[in-house]
C-alpha cells in the first residue's frame, strides 16, 4: 500500500468524529442541565449552576418513590447479571460439542433477540395472566397475583440479556484454543479442574464483559418490562412516565443519576477487563524460561 | 468401562505433572450428551417458560373474545375482525391499520437507509484506515459506551437541542437564518428517525466491522495492484465480503423499528401511530385479544421481512 494516509483516511476520520459527537453530544448536555439553577428550565442558556435538582430527587420531595425505584432496579440488574453470567458460560460450553437441539437453542436465542420486545413483554404478560387465573380458579381465590419483579420481570429481562451472552461465549470459543484444555487433561485434571484452572481464567476477561452487558441491559430496559414488570416500576420506566409530564430540570437530574450508575459499572467492569488481561500477559505464559 | 480405568477416572489431586500414567480423562460416569444437556438445558428452559410459551399464549388468545373488563377464553376472530375494520369498506381509502403499518414501513425504512450508511463508513473507518490494535479497541468502545446506558435518556437529550427554545433554534435565530422557531424539530417524525438512528446505529456498526475485520487484507492490496481504482475495489471486493455483516446488521435495525412504540412514543410525543404503538394502546384499553392479534400480525410481517433477508446470507454460518 502507500506510504502516509490516503485523503479518504481525513475525510471517514472526520465522518467518524461527527459521528462520535452525534453520539456523545446531546447525552452531555442534559449532564450539564441537570445543574441547572433553582429558576432553571429544560433548556439552554444555564440559568446559574446549583445542585437544587439533584438534591431534590434525594428528597424524594416530587413524582415518583425514587428510592425504592432505584433499589428495585439494582436488585434486578445484579440478579439479572448473575444469571446471564452462570447459564452464558454453561450453554457456551456445551456448544462446543454437538448435542441435539443445539439448534433449537441457538435459533430460540436469535428469534428472542429479533421478536420485536414488545410481543415478548405482551406474551409473558398474558401467560402470568393465566397462570393467575388457573390458581385463582382451582387453588385460592384470594390469590393475587405472580407478576412481579423477580417472576415474570426477571424473566423478561432474561430473554433479553441471554442472546448477547451466548453470542459473546461463540465470540470467546471461535479463538480459544482446545489444545490448552487437552493439556490439563493430559495432565491428569479433571474435566471440572480443566475448566476451573485453565479454561475459566483465559475467558474471565470475556465473562465479565457478559457480566457488564448483563447488567446495563437490564438497568435500563423499557421495552420488556413495559407489560411484564407487574405493580411496581423499574427506574427506566418511571423516567419514561415523566417525559410526558414534566416540565422541570428534574428529569435530568434523574437521567443524570441513572447514567451515572451506567458509568460506575462500566468503568468497573473495563478496568477489571484491563487488568486481568494486563495479568494474563505477565503471567500467562512461562514459555522458554525452563523448567521452574 | 472396566475398574482399572475407574480408578484412573477418580478426580486427580491436583495437576500432576509428567505423571507416567495419566491417560486423556473422560467425564467420569456422566455420558457426553447428559453434560450437554445440564449445561444447555437452564438456558433452554429460560427461553421455553419466557419467549416460547408465551409466543404461543399471544397466538392464542389472540382468537379468544373479549368484553370491557377481561378476557373470555372462547374461540373468536374479534381480535382480527376488530383490527382490520374498515379496510374492505373504506376501499379505496386504506383503513387505518394500513395506514399505520404503511407510516411504520416507511419509518423502517428512512431509519434502514441512515443507519446502514452512518455504519458502514463508520465501521469501514475502523476496519481499514485504523491500523493500530489498541486504537481500534479504545476506537470501538467509544462507539460501544453509549449502548450500555438509557435509551430512554438518550431520547430526551434531545430535547435541550431540538426544543422550540432549544439549542437549534435559537442558534438558527441568532444567525438570522429564521424568523421564528421551527416547530417540526421535535415531537415530529424527524425526531422520531432522528433519535432511532442515534440509538441503533450501533447494530449496523457492529456486524459489518466484524465482516470487515476478516476480509483478507491480501484481497485489496491485490484488487489494487490489479489496477483497480478504489471506488471499484469498494463496489466488487469489501461490500460483497461484507454483505453478511450487512444483512445482519439490518436484521436488527428493522426488527427494532418495526417493533418500537418508546421511541416513536417519547420522540413523536405520543402522536405516531406506529405498530409497536398500536398493541401498547390495546394493552393499555385491556384488550388483550386485540393486542395479541396486532402482535400476531406484527410478528408475521416481522418473520416475512427476515426470511427475505436471511434468504442472502446463511446467519448462522456468520456468527
Amino acid at each position: 500500500m502507500k506510504e502516509g494516509r490516503p485523503r479518504s483516511f481525513y475525510v471517514l476520520a472526520i465522518f467518524f468524529a461527527a459521528y462520535v459527537l452525534f453520539l456523545y453530544g446531546p447525552m452531555i448536555a442534559i449532564y450539564v442541565l441537570s445543574f441547572q439553577g433553582p429558576q432553571g428550565g429544560l433548556t439552554f442558556p444555564m440559568n446559574g449552576v446549583s445542585t437544587f435538582w439533584l438534591a431534590k430527587l434525594f428528597q424524594g420531595t416530587g413524582i415518583v418513590d425514587l428510592g425504592a425505584a432505584f433499589r428495585r432496579s439494582l436488585l434486578l440488574g445484579v440478579i439479572v447479571m448473575a444469571v446471564t453470567v452462570v447459564l452464558s458460560v454453561a450453554a457456551g460450553m456445551a456448544f462446543r460439542r454437538k448435542f441435539k437441539a443445539q439448534s433449537i437453542l441457538f435459533y430460540s436465542a436469535i428469534a428472542s433477540l429479533i421478536v420485536p420486545s414488545i410481543i415478548t413483554s405482551l406474551g409473558i404478560s398474558l401467560e402470568f395472566r393465566i397462570i393467575d387465573d388457573l390458581i385463582k380458579a382451582h387453588w385460592n381465590e384470594n390469590f393475587e397475583t405472580s407478576m412481579g419483579l423477580l417472576t415474570s420481570g426477571l424473566g423478561a429481562h432474561l430473554t433479553w440479556t441471554l442472546p448477547f451472552g451466548l453470542l459473546i461465549m461463540f465470540a470467546i470459543f471461535n479463538r480459544f484454543d482446545p489444545r490448552l484444555e487437552e493439556a490439563a487433561r493430559d495432565l491428569g485434571a479433571t474435566p471440572w479442574q480443566a475448566f476451573r484452572h485453565v479454561v475459566l481464567p483465559i475467558i474471565l476477561p470475556s465473562v465479565i464483559g457478559i457480566g457488564l452487558f448483563g447488567f446495563t441491559l437490564s438497568w435500563d430496559e423499557l421495552a420488556r418490562s413495559s407489560q411484564a414488570i407487574g405493580a411496581v416500576n423499574t427506574l427506566p420506566l418511571d423516567l419514561q412516565g415523566l417525559t410526558t409530564t414534566v416540565t422541570n430540570p428534574d428529569i435530568y437530574a434523574l437521567g443524570t443519576i441513572i447514567s451515572a450508575v451506567s458509568f460506575a459499572v462500566i468503568t468497573l467492569a473495563l478496568g477489571t477487563i484491563h487488568m486481568l488481561n494486563k495479568r494474563q500477559a505477565a503471567k500467562g505464559s512461562d514459555a522458554g524460561k525452563g523448567l521452574v | 468401562m472396566d475398574t482399572s480405568e475407574d480408578i484412573l477416572q477418580q478426580p486427580a489431586p491436583d495437576l500432576v505433572r509428567g505423571s507416567e500414567t495419566a491417560r486423556p480423562a473422560k467425564a467420569a460416569r456422566l455420558s457426553p450428551s447428559f453434560i450437554s444437556w445440564l449445561q444447555a438445558g437452564p438456558m433452554m428452559l429460560v427461553f421455553l417458560a419466557f419467549f416460547l410459551i408465551p409466543l404461543v399464549f399471544v397466538v392464542i388468545v389472540s382468537f379468544w373474545d373479549y368484553n370491557e373488563y377481561q378476557l373470555l377464553p372462547a374461540f373468536s376472530g374479534r381480535g382480527y375482525t376488530d383490527t382490520f375494520e374498515g379496510c374492505i369498506a373504506q376501499l379505496p381509502d386504506l383503513c387505518t391499520i394500513a395506514k399505520t403499518y404503511l407510516k411504520t414501513l416507511k419509518l423502517c425504512f428512512l431509519v434502514w437507509a441512515i443507519t446502514l450508511f452512518i455504519g458502514f463508513w463508520v465501521a469501514y473507518f475502523l476496519a481499514f484506515h485504523v491500523k493500530s490494535k489498541t486504537w481500534q479497541m479504545g476506537l470501538s468502545l467509544l462507539c460501544t459506551i453509549p449502548f450500555w446506558t438509557s435509551n430512554v435518556i438518550r431520547m430526551i437529550a434531545w430535547i435541550p437541542l431540538l426544543g422550540r427554545n432549544g439549542l437549534v433554534n435559537s442558534g438558527l435565530m441568532k444567525t438570522g437564518l429564521i424568523g421564528q422557531p421551527i416547530e417540526w424539530l421535535l415531537f415530529s417524525e424527524f425526531s422520531v428517525v432522528l433519535a432511532l438512528v442515534h440509538l441503533f446505529t450501533f447494530f449496523m456498526v457492529v456486524p459489518i466491522f466484524n465482516s470487515m475485520i476478516r476480509i483478507d487484507k491480501s484481497l485489496i492490496e491485490a484488487a489494487y495492484d490489479a489496477g483497480a481504482t478504489g471506488f471499484q475495489t469498494l463496489v466488487n471486493v469489501i461490500i460483497p465480503l461484507a454483505k453478511p455483516g450487512i444483512v445482519i446488521g439490518s436484521i436488527f435495525v428493522i426488527t427494532i423499528v418495526m417493533g418500537d412504540f418508546i421511541t416513536i412514543g417519547v420522540m413523536g410525543g405520543q402522536q405516531i401511530a406506529a405498530a409497536g404503538k398500536i398493541i401498547e394502546t390495546r394493552v393499555n384499553a385491556l384488550q388483550f385479544p386485540a393486542a395479541a392479534a396486532n402482535a400476531v400480525i406484527l410478528l408475521v410481517i416481522t418473520f416475512l421481512i427476515i426470511t427475505m433477508m436471511s434468504r442472502i446470507v446463511d446467519i448462522k454460518k456468520e456468527l
